[in-house]
């Protein structure tokens, strides 16, 4: 019995025994990293270390350079690269806003709204969608948004990232939680189900807000889909794309300026996770498919 | 308890699900079915669909020398490693790191889903110039440097290598959100159960894994399963942008996902293009109903 003395699961002190999992997970930790840790000494390296050989790991006097001329480039057509960043910075914000709005709207009745046969009929379908890869439907999907006309303006960039069965799912299983009791008690007091949204359930689901948010900042951030199938103009396109475009076709001679713009468009996503990493936790903790 | 009878309640109820409802419906039911539908004609883009019954699927299963020889084997090879083995890398990996106190955890666990976080492009600029085929690429110069080769290995344009490849890279970030989930899964089990099986007899940690951890969070572990199993199938796109070919060379690094690229862009044939894409997601829900087997809580 002696031996369960101390947590072993989540400890609260360091003991020796604990020095194994260090051991093994270290050096896991390391490489996983190693490659980003690449990337973002490549983007401070001037010309010179960037074609030196041996290649080099870490830079040895960094520079602002690419990020300068990262910058000052534009594409084919003249469209500056702010230009791409800001398209980039809106959709993704327009997309992250919206599908909050929407997912707690519909989680919010798919679990509290059970007695309903459409309800819980649906759920059921947007938990096999889970599965759902969306490279298998890239021509259905361009079909429907030609058949809509949907081409060439923003809400092809952004109506089909809000179409992202997990956050719902995710969300879903967070509202479980929220005790019917409070909920009923909001009726009696006059309450209608936008209000109970308003009041109870947005305030108490915070960590699963936290997790839609980031998981849509993530799709919505990288997406190459809308700006390769769906839009045409280049004015209308992302950063994302171009950087894309440029590493394809310049890969060489663009070097630094790729590893600049890809570190650039790395750090959001890093940010957030950090400060959200604890409300992502506890979502994921509810995130079981029974 | 009782519920409060409330008038309205269902109109309300169905107008808060609606703009998901629709979304869902345009952007992944609806492609969904259209796809099936196409699957059973033959579709060019230019002219409308013609009804051609089961022949994309037979020529599929019959004459496709490529997708019989390459794809398939391929894709499988490919599936069985990254999926089962990312599932099983995220487990261990989510016990380790539920070992350690709660910062240094934080930190790891950070370390180890970063990969997934960098996103496509940085994917490829990485794995490019690790596996760069003159002496310049990292792995190339390393090999170089020690004497192991005399001349670089063109690794990315290799039809031996370029499989592996790809399979490295789909492990390295392979730890996502169900790893996430995995986490939070092993630190919910009630400790109780643990002591309780101590006190039993149980012996060890192994037993601790097999007897209570596992069965405890069976929900997250199908979560994780399923997560893995897509994300190996939302990978396969890496072996044509690594090699800069599509098809790659010999077709070692086309997957299912690639053949319907190529049957879709290059060759505008569209019917058969969605007959490949119904095959894929029968896949991976074949995939996944094997995970289901295995996690399902019983009741």
């Amino acid at each position: 019995m002696a031996k369960l003395k101390g947590k072993r699961v989540n400890p609260k002190h360091f003991s020796t025994d604990q020095i194994k999992f260090y051991v093994i997970l270290i050096p896991i930790a390391i490489l996983m990293i190693l490659p980003v840790v690449y990337m973002a000494n490549e983007a401070f390296k001037p010309l010179g270390e960037l074609y030196a050989f041996p290649p080099t790991l870490i830079v040895k006097e960094p520079t602002l350079n690419n990020f300068r001329k990262l910058f000052e480039l534009s594409g084919t057509t003249g469209v500056p690269m702010t230009r791409y960043l800001l398209n980039s910075v809106f959709v993704t914000v327009v997309t992250v806003v919206l599908n909050i709005y929407i997912t707690v709207a519909c989680a919010f009745v798919l679990s509290k709204k059970g007695q309903y046969r459409v309800t819980k009929w649906f759920f059921s379908i947007n938990q096999m969608a889970l599965m759902f890869v969306q490279v298998a439907v890239t021509v259905p999907r361009y079909i429907i948004i030609v058949r809509l006309g949907m081409i060439d303006t923003w809400s092809a960039h952004i109506f089909p990232l809000i179409a992202m069965p997990i956050g719902i799912f995710l969300m879903k299983q967070f509202i479980d939680d929220v005790p019917d009791a409070l909920i009923e008690a909001a009726y009696v007091d006059g309450a209608g189900n936008f209000t109970v949204i308003r009041k109870i359930i947005i305030p108490m689901t915070k960590p699963a807000i936290a997790t839609v948010a980031i998981l849509t900042f993530q799709s919505a951030w990288q997406a190459t889909e809308a700006s390769n199938n769906f839009i045409t103009s280049d004015v209308m396109k992302t950063i994302y794309y171009y950087l894309n475009a440029l590493q394809t076709n310049n890969a060489v001679a663009a070097r630094g300026v790729v590893a600049a713009g890809t570190i650039l468009l790395f750090l959001p996503n890093l940010i957030m996770f950090i400060c959200m990493q604890s409300r992502v936790m506890s979502t994921m903790s509810h995130s079981g498919i029974k | 308890m009782k519920k409060v009878k409330r008038n309205g309640d269902f109109l309300t109820s169905m107008l808060l699900l609606a703009p998901y409802l629709l979304l869902f419906s345009l952007f992944i039911a609806i492609p969904v079915i259209i796809a099936i539908g196409l699957s059973f004609t033959y579709f060019d883009v230019i002219n409308s669909p013609t009804f051609t019954g089961l022949s994309n699927y037979i020529s599929l299963l019959t004459q496709d020398e490529i997708f019989l020889k390459y794809i398939i084997p391929n894709t499988f090879k490919y599936a069985l490693i990254v999926g089962p083995g990312g599932c099983v890398l995220s487990f261990v990996l989510a016990w380790l790191v539920t070992q350690i106190q709660a910062v240094p955890r934080t930190i790891l666990t950070l370390c180890l889903y970063m990969p997934s976080m960098v996103g496509p492009l940085m994917i490829q600029v990485v794995w490019k110039t690790v596996f760069s085929g003159d002496q310049r690429g990292i792995l190339n110069s390393f090999l170089i440097s020690r004497g192991w080769i005399d001349m670089p290995i063109n690794f990315l344009l290799s039809p031996d290598y370029l499989l592996t490849i790809i399979i490295i890279v789909a492990l390295w970030q392979a730890m996502g959100i169900g790893f996430l989930a995995m986490i939070a899964g092993i630190l919910n089990v009630n400790e109780e159960l643990y002591e309780a099986a101590y006190v039993d007899g149980m012996k060890n940690r192994f037993q601790e894994v097999i007897y209570i951890t596992i069965p405890s969070m069976k929900p997250q572990m199908l979560f994780g399963a399923v997560m893995a199993i897509v994300s190996a199938f939302n990978t396969g796109w890496i072996g044509p942008a690594l090699s800069g070919t599509n098809p790659t060379p010999e077709y070692a690094g086309n997957l299912i996902l690639n053949h319907i690229e190529d049957y879709a862009y290059s060759r505008y044939e569209m019917g058969y293009a969605a007959a490949v894409s119904v095959v894929l997601l029968l896949m991976i829900a074949f995939f996944s109903k094997v995970a289901g087997a295995l996690f399902t809580e019983k009741e």
